[in-house]
């Protein structure tokens, strides 16, 4: 089994009185989905805010590669390889695809000299910008304003900004929430392609995706993990059932 | 013609206009012209803040005001001093005040951030105001004058009219010409990208606290450069220059012009000191100029009302109506 890329131990998250995330502990793996399922408030998207380090934690720490990374702010975590979506679509609604990717890719160019110099330049960033819009099948709707697309071909832009950034860990909230039947086929697809270059963190509440796709599943329930495992594993485990999919499949 | 060529040519127009203006104008009019074009890079300053970053600042009048005093505290020998060093220690000044004055607004966020740099506005005013720094609320005069000189020969003086003019006028042209090509470096679309989308460009990997503290920094000391043209212009300070109505108009100055686009700023500076003329001119509205501030407001609530973009936004406007009715 290969490394783990992105670890978390113990990490507990509370607001106040409310403890949002438990001591929970995960690993993500280059070439495996990791899907993280639970009820609404389950801590699920504070989970995904504590590893890309929008949070930090309250115990606990996050690894990267090895390396403490727990006060590493998440600009720092996103050009160290960590990318991450948004539970409601969180793009640049003004700019055109294209610009949005390029926009996120210029993250990486450092140095005064890039800083200063004229944006539009066709360097790293703009190869990269295309990159992540032929990835995601996206190319034909580079000039269109994101504010324009269907709510479908949002939630995949938002992941080309990811990739425009070329992380190696991609966290996704959600990536098919509202989505209909021919867009959640195509972003399993695209998911698909992605896993063998990257570590992938699912947070989704649909479960036929969730059990095609994943490798492993992490089970929360109230900011704990209630049972973590391979698919077939957790399809039998039977406080799953009883806490979660089972209310899931009368619903 | 490209969009790009045909609003350089505007641009160049534009130019060629103010230049030839003297021509034609009186003293009366050239100087009424220099005091907007120097308000004009003070509203250029606030909308790299305001429109491209997306910080709405309700204190900016601080580094105007920080120029201006620096200016007149430098010049109260009668000796000359040297234009340059002048210039580039009230910039200095206004941009040393502004650092920590950033680095502590910038951790709160839209109503927060305004009632901040407020505040710090505020504390300088009354820094001038209430202390013998320099000389209290009667403000100061300037004893000595900035003198431009290049290598030993000085050519004119810059504290009069004419070359006043030619002066504020080329330093608005590098200014415009400065704040574009910021505009369209990665910094400045950085900034864009923190004005759309704040959390997203901090997901992406920008660390967007210092891109916010810089832009903070340059604002002020451009702010600065236009407090230093408006003491040596005047050659006079007082402490109103920081007074937090003063930053009321320029953010008035760039939302009359429209938001998010340079020409904006320096459209809107023309357009609220004109009116401002008008309103106040005994033979066009008589005893009732007295009350020019009632109707300079009404003005700005309309032009609010009905150009949502600003005086920018009017041809565009012109446009789709013609579209609409033809």
């Amino acid at each position: 089994m290969a490394d783990a890329l992105l670890v978390a131990r113990g990490i507990t998250r509370r607001f106040g009185g409310l403890v949002a995330v438990n001591a929970v502990s995960l690993e993500l793996e280059q070439g495996n989905v990791h899907a993280v399922i639970g009820t609404n408030g389950a801590g699920k998207s504070t989970l995904v805010g504590l590893l890309s380090g929008e949070y930090w934690p309250s115990e606990g720490r996050v690894e990267l590669d090895g390396h403490d990374v727990t006060d590493w702010r998440q600009p720092r975590r996103a050009r160290a390889g960590v990318g991450r979506s948004y539970q409601r679509s969180n793009v640049f609604a003004q700019l055109t695809a294209l610009e949005n990717c390029w926009l996120c890719a210029q993250a990486q160019g450092r140095g005064l000299r890039g800083w200063l110099g004229p944006a539009a330049q066709r360097d790293a960033s703009w190869d990269a910008a295309h990159g992540a819009l032929e990835r995601t099948g996206l190319t034909d709707i580079g000039s269109c304003v994101a504010a324009t697309l269907s709510h479908g071909t949002r939630r995949q832009l938002e992941i080309a900004m990811c990739l425009a950034c070329r992380p190696r860990i991609l966290l996704l909230d959600e990536p098919l929430a509202g989505m209909g039947p021919d867009e959640t086929e195509r972003m399993l697809m695209l998911l698909s392609s992605l896993r063998a270059d990257h570590a992938i963190l699912l947070v989704e509440h649909d479960m036929d995706a969730v059990f095609r796709i994943a490798d492993r599943i992490t089970v929360m329930i109230d900011g704990r993990v209630l049972a973590g495992g391979a698919p077939a594993q957790i399809r039998a485990d039977a406080r799953v059932r009883s806490a979660y999919l089972g209310e899931a499949s009368e619903a | 013609m490209p969009i790009f060529a045909r609003q350089g040519f505007a641009a160049l127009l534009v130019v060629a206009v103010l230049a030839a203006f003297p021509l034609v104008g009186g003293k009366y009019e050239i100087d009424l012209i220099a005091k907007i074009l120097v308000l004009a890079i003070f509203a250029l300053s606030l909308e790299l803040l305001v429109g491209q970053t997306g910080l709405v600042s309700f204190g900016h009048a601080a580094f105007f005001g920080l120029g201006a005093y620096t200016t007149a505290l430098l010049l109260q020998d009668p000796d000359p001093r040297s234009f340059w060093l002048v210039l580039i220690t009230a910039m200095l000044v206004a941009g040393l005040y502004a650092l920590p004055v950033a680095a502590l607004s910038l951790r709160t966020r839209g109503v927060y951030f305004i009632m901040v740099t407020l505040a710090f506005a505020q504390l300088v005013y009354y820094v001038f105001h209430d202390t013998k720094i320099a000389k209290g609320s009667d403000g100061i005069y300037l004893t000595g004058v900035p003198e431009l000189s290049f290598a030993g020969w000085i050519p004119f003086d810059v504290t009069k009219s004419l070359p006043f003019y030619y002066v504020v006028l080329g330093l608005l042209c590098l200014v415009y010409a400065f704040l574009t090509t910021l505009g369209q470096s990665r910094f400045g679309r950085a900034l864009a990208g923190i004005r759309l989308n704040e959390q997203r460009m901090r997901a992406a990997g920008f660390a967007t606290y210092p891109y916010k503290i810089a832009a903070f920094v340059i604002a002020a000391m451009l702010a600065g450069l236009a407090g230093f043209l408006k003491a040596t212009k005047d050659g006079y300070v007082n402490p109103e220059m920081l007074a937090w109505h003063e930053s009321g108009a320029v953010l008035l100055m760039i939302i009359l012009g429209g938001l998010g686009k340079l020409r904006g700023a320096v459209i809107g500076a023309f357009a609220f000191v004109l009116l401002q003329e008008l309103f106040k001119s005994d033979a066009v509205f008589g005893e009732f100029a007295k009350r020019w501030q009632l109707l300079l407001g009404f003005t700005i609530i309309a032009c609010v009302l009905l150009l949502p973009h600003g005086l920018v936004g009017l041809p565009a406007r012109l446009r789709r109506r013609e579209r609409e009715n033809g």
